[in-house]
């Protein structure tokens, strides 16, 4: 007998309504059943961070959740990053410096690295030393992490002079 | 303009940063069944029994098939046979038959309509096997009275390649070193698992495959073969693959099985491996131990080299066959000038995973083993680490440099270089960068700081030849269907950076396809960093030609002189008057069938296709440093700066080649500080989770720095270029490995990778005197001068 549970989440402002078993992961959801293929699983076990989405604005492992948890939530994802055609800052900073190869662990550290700037917005600006923690946060088997630790480092500069969040 | 050489923005990264990137599980196709593979729990047994029934009646199954269930006598055969080895009673059958030799060999697959439910149901599967002692260490495994994995025995292949009079020049040396160290279990793991989706097509009889990314074309032809099918019949699409280090898109059991579902089951089946299985199922690689000697004379100059490997391949032959093992003596005199040489590599299978490539494979392994032994012999000859390199390294006077050897079916001939030219620059760079005073720094409660360096030579743009098709629309839009495959390693910019200024138009008209079967049926695909050599020089082939057709049409359409006209961002115009033109696509919508501008029996079209056919590789080389601390208290090493210096002949793009060469080196220092497939005494993998298998983070590794150097354009293909895949972890191992010997002050080698916790613990307990006894369990001595005549 499955387990099936009606449930209502936005993601990335868009609204979704729809019935999943209780043991149906996050991940699975956002990418079988709602098409958001941009988010990635590489471990399935909550070490290499490929499957970061926002809940809530707060960075979460969506293959160590189950999609019935996320009920009522506001879920972001890759493809609410972009506008239109156009890159975000910190998706353009990625491309400019070379902080993505396959590309496959590469949404899981943009969410992770879209809500640490998010909440460091007001802050002096993070140290080098603190960015290179946050990305040790999730694994990148192409890059050697230079690029993505100078991609985030160089969003939070142009964010800070420009007074954006 | 040209955009060769320059740092442009990669066409690959919109889409990658987007989500838009179409990975093995973005696919799916209506009516889907999705395959779960049932792996053996045991290392070595005897298989008595499958029992499916309760499978089979499980919720949602469609299908469970167990070894009696597919055409019987199957096995992977050798894609890269070397020196006529038989290997065919050592191959892996595509389901357990009979005896299982490995922990996650595929026994059985279960087949649902969700993956869930072919999950819960593969738990169901009843396997019964008679256990047996597991093999799990090669040098034991090799002697004779060992528990045996075959009837032919555990030594798939022993082979000694050489030249010279080793045995005299040992007799007359004066100085032998020798050294012996052990390179750990590890592999490529890129970050997307396998994924295979296999569709039929009713209408042709036909098959639709996604997941096969590094050599479609093999794959596709032995599919074929397997399945009793026309080749022609079956598609294998491009998409992206997250990673492929050499692991992704061989052919593995799971390539048979999934898609003879398919035929079988008449409807669409998935497999998505997970990450647990990845660990186990998948190529390892790198397992081996070296004995390495040299003999020196009175100036420290090398005049011979021996070296003993036995190469841990696991529980059978892969694709690889033996490859591997020849590839590691066959480059193991790397840069040096060896005037007699001898390298024996026995070729051991034992119950473990079967092993394949792993970037550099073979060099990774046979640099560290070399490296560690010339900073051995400068300890014993009191010279330094430095400049017993450079007395040794060939110079560029020597070059091109054959050694009577092949490897791979090639000559072995050092094509360019200058190797001291580049040392020098190397050390240069350290000290400009503060390397050696860092080094000699003051470190914290205890810590002892190390400085390593390791000379490499690699090998790439092996042939025999790749295709390429290059096609001008009528908008103008310049396509290319390359043979390779896109990996992650931005091969789809490069392609298109080459064909912008062979044929005279801007990068961004340019589309470039890897891999598709269809569109590109005679590609041989992207490994051994062959791509940007073989796929780049056969795209600059074909697109010249667009080029020359295009002049030529325009010509007749302009009615002037074919040498009186340039091409310039698309269009064709006359010298000197540049109102006078017409565009690609204009001259694409004049080579229609029947356009007045064709000549009769000329084919329609602005297109063309063109073979690079290339006998010998070429040999890019470079400098690998590492500072490091070591804790001798904790055994913990911290790499605090590290240091590539390559030389690749040209760059297309060197923001890309940097990255090339940055995350290979951060894969490098993992397999020598971190990654390690180890087994228990029952042959149970104790790495089958990210937490056991540690890949480095960004915590472990430091910003890498990378002198590039364009100095020698290879000789052997008109755009210049070495490949540049591999250099990056190429000396990796070694330099890390000299790090941690300079560090804790060794008189051996450090005997063994990864370096642990555990294992620096050990041999900076041990020292001074029998560090490597440590460090080994006290099995042999390391790194002492032998006396000279005993080769």
């Amino acid at each position: 007998m499955r387990d099936m549970h009606q449930i209502r989440l936005r993601v990335n402002g868009r609204e979704h309504e729809l019935t999943v078993e209780a043991r149906r992961t996050l991940a699975d959801m956002l990418r079988h059943d709602l098409g958001y293929t941009g988010t990635h699983l590489g471990c399935e076990h909550g070490i290499c961070g490929a499957c970061t989405v926002l809940l809530d604005g707060s960075p979460v492992r969506a293959c160590l959740m189950f999609g019935v948890q996320a009920d009522g939530t506001e879920v972001s994802t890759v493809e609410g990053l972009a506008t239109g055609d156009e890159l975000s800052d910190l998706q353009q900073a990625f491309s400019d410096h070379h902080a993505l190869q396959c590309g496959f662990c590469t949404p899981g550290f943009l969410m992770l690295a879209e809500a640490y700037l998010a909440e460091r917005a007001s802050a002096d600006g993070p140290t080098e030393a603190e960015v290179r923690e946050l990305v040790a946060s999730n694994l990148c088997r192409c890059t050697g992490y230079q690029g993505i630790v100078e991609a985030v480092l160089a969003t939070a500069r142009s964010r800070r002079r420009s007074g954006a969040p | 303009m040209t955009v060769v050489g320059t740092r442009m923005p990669r066409k690959e990264d919109p889409r990658l940063l987007r989500g838009r990137g179409r990975f093995g599980d973005d696919f799916s196709a209506a009516g889907q069944v999705w395959a779960r593979v049932v792996r053996s729990p045991i290392a070595h047994g005897h298989l008595r029994r499958v029992g499916l029934t309760q499978a089979r009646r499980a919720d949602g199954v469609i299908a469970a098939v167990a070894a009696g269930d597919v055409p019987p006598g199957l096995a992977i055969p050798v894609r890269l046979a070397v020196r006529d080895i038989d290997l065919s009673g050592y191959l892996q059958p595509v389901l357990a038959t009979g005896v299982v030799r490995y922990v996650g060999e595929p026994v059985a697959v279960v087949v649902a309509g969700d993956p869930y439910a072919a999950e819960d149901a593969a738990e169901l599967v009843e396997i019964d096997i008679d256990e047996e002692p597991a093999v799990l260490d090669a040098t034991a495994a090799a002697r004779p009275g060992s528990p045996r994995l075959f009837p032919a025995g555990n030594v798939a292949a022993d082979f000694t390649l050489g030249y010279g009079d080793t045995e005299t020049a040992f007799r007359q040396a004066a100085h032998v070193v020798e050294t012996e160290i052990e390179i750990g279990r590890h592999t490529g793991v890129p970050l997307e698992p396998r994924v295979l989706l296999a569709e039929p097509d009713p209408r042709t009889g036909g098959l639709s495959v996604v997941g096969m990314t590094k050599v479609p074309v093999f794959n596709r032809d032995l599919l074929a073969a397997m399945l009793g099918m026309d080749a022609a019949l079956i598609h294998v699409h491009a998409i992206d693959a997250g990673g492929g280090f050499g692991v992704r898109g061989e052919f593995y059991p799971e390539d048979f099985l999934v898609p003879w579902l398919a035929r079988t089951l008449g409807r669409p089946v998935k497999w998505a491996e997970d990450r647990a299985e990845h660990l186990v199922a998948a190529n390892h690689s790198r397992q081996q131990s070296h004995r390495v000697a040299a003999a020196f004379d009175s100036r420290g100059r090398i005049t011979a080299l021996t070296d003993e490997v036995v190469h841990d391949n696991g529980a059978y032959c892969r694709t690889h066959g033996v490859a591997v093992a020849e590839l590691t003596v066959a480059m193991l005199p790397g840069p040096y000038r060896v005037p007699a040489y001898r390298g024996r590599v026995r070729v051991v299978l034992t119950n473990k995973t079967p092993c394949g490539t792993y970037r550099a494979p073979g060099r990774y392994e046979g640099t560290t083993a070399r490296e560690q032994l010339v900073d051995v012999a400068a300890d014993r000859l009191g010279l330094d680490r430095i400049e017993l390199r450079r007395r040794n390294l060939l110079g560029p006077g020597e070059l091109p440099h054959r050694r009577p050897m092949t490897t791979l079916g090639t000559d072995v001939v050092l094509d360019a270089g200058d190797y001291p030219a580049l040392l020098t620059a190397a050390t240069a760079e350290m000290a400009r960068l503060g390397y050696h005073a860092q080094a000699s720094g003051g470190s914290p409660t205890g810590r002892r700081r190390g400085l390593g360096v390791a000379v490499y030579l690699e090998k790439s743009g092996l042939g025999p030849h790749e295709t390429a098709d290059v096609t001008v629309s009528e908008t103008g839009a310049v396509r290319v269907l390359s043979g390779g495959t896109s990996l992650g390693q931005g091969i789809e910019t490069v392609l298109a950076q080459i064909a912008a200024d062979a044929l005279g138009v801007g990068p961004q008209a340019v589309d470039v396809v890897n891999g598709d079967t269809d569109l590109q049926p005679c590609g041989t695909g992207s490994w051994a960093s062959r791509s940007t050599v073989v796929a780049g020089n056969a795209v600059h082939s074909a697109a010249s030609a667009v080029r020359a057709r295009a002049l030529q049409l325009a010509a007749r359409m302009l009615e002037a002189a074919g040498d009186d006209l340039v091409v310039t961002d698309g269009t064709v115009s006359v010298r000197g008057d540049p109102a006078v033109s017409v565009s690609l696509g204009e001259i694409a919508r004049a080579a229609v069938p029947a356009s007045p501008y064709l000549r009769p029996g000329e084919p329609a079209g602005l297109a063309a296709r063109r073979r690079f056919d290339v006998a010998h590789m070429t040999y890019p080389y470079g400098v690998h440093a590492a500072l490091v601390e070591a804790d001798p208290a904790t055994g913990r090493v911290r790499v605090l700066r590290y240091l590539v210096a390559s030389e690749v002949g040209r760059a297309i793009n060197p923001a890309l080649v940097e990255g090339q060469l940055r995350g290979g080196a951060a894969q490098g220092i993992g397999g020598a500080l971190l990654e390690e497939f180890s087994y228990d005494e029952a042959g149970q993998p104790q790495a089958i989770t990210f937490m056991e298998y540690q890949l480095p983070t960004a915590a472990e590794i430091p910003p890498i720095d990378v002198l590039l150097a364009q100095a020698a354009p290879a000789p052997g293909n008109p755009l210049g270029v070495m490949g540049a895949g591999e250099g990056g972890i190429s000396g990796a191992g070694a330099a890390v490995a000299s790090a941690v010997r300079d560090a804790l002050g060794l008189a051996g080698s450090v005997a063994r990778l990864p370096l642990t916790p555990p294992r620096v613990r050990g041999l900076a307990e041990a020292e001074p005197g029998s560090a490597a006894e440590a460090g080994r369990g006290g099995r042999a001595e390391t790194g002492h001068e032998r006396k000279p005549g005993r080769p």
